[in-house]
């Protein structure tokens, strides 16, 4: 079932791990939601959540760590009707 | 995107499930869709459109080029046990080769299953090698490029 929807949605976006919670990088000013490590081949991917739009069910929240289990790929790219 | 939404039924076969991510809003995910790549490819792109608002996923994965304001060409391949396998970024003037994306996924999951590797430009069948003592400085009996 599609999400009741607003024009305004807040999303999580990228979720820290409870090991980076506990111990939040140095220099980190407001306490915020946001992992330190850049993501790197070898390493544990960075969980997030983001608003999706899929085809046939309309717009609903998507999680990552939802995937776990599975191979994925993520595929980012420069914008919606672009050319290439 | 096109590209890869064409080629997903050899995506659903590997088991691999694909995420889309740009800094559009859903609603943009919406139109591009209904306007645009449902005449490219058929049935619209069958996998999920995220949006990635203000680029905070595009940052934690390096790919968020802020003075443009947009996710760069940027793929990820990540396993079942949520480990990052591959990451492959470009600018964004060149497209991607979903056939590679296809080749990589199949030797990581062969990999992943028996234990060998997989030597330059592997493919489903081809030789693949068992690392050990035993073939320090034998490769060349068994690959060559």
């Amino acid at each position: 079932m599609a999400e009741k929807d607003g024009c305004v949605k807040p999303v999580r976006g990228p979720i820290a791990t409870a090991a980076e919670k506990a111990a939040p990088a140095a220099g980190a000013g407001v306490a915020q939601e946001v992992p330190s490590m850049l993501a790197r081949v070898g390493n544990e991917a960075i969980d997030f959540e983001a608003s999706a739009y899929v085809i046939g069910q309309g717009f609903k929240p998507v999680k990552l760590s939802d995937y776990k289990g599975k191979w994925v790929v993520l595929c980012f790219y420069p914008g919606d009707f672009t050319f290439v | 995107m096109a590209a890869v939404a064409a080629l997903y039924p050899e995506f659903q076969e590997l088991g691999v499930e694909v995420l889309s991510l740009s800094t559009d809003s859903r609603f943009v995910h919406k139109i591009w869709q209904e306007q645009e790549l449902s005449k490219m490819v058929d049935g619209g792109v069958p996998f999920p459109m995220l949006s990635d608002a203000g680029g905070r996923i595009g940052t934690v994965y390096g790919v968020y080029d802020q003075a443009a304001g947009v996710d760069i060409r940027g793929r990820f391949i990540i396993d079942p046990d949520f480990k990052i396998r591959a990451m492959e970024v470009l600018t964004p003037e060149v497209g991607r080769n979903p056939q590679e994306l296809i080749r990589q996924l199949k030797a990581f999951q062969h990999v992943a299953a028996t234990g060998e590797v997989t030597p330059s430009g592997w493919t489903p069948g081809a030789t693949t090698l068992t690392p050990g003592p035993d073939l320090a400085g034998n490769v060349w009996k068994v690959w060559k490029p």
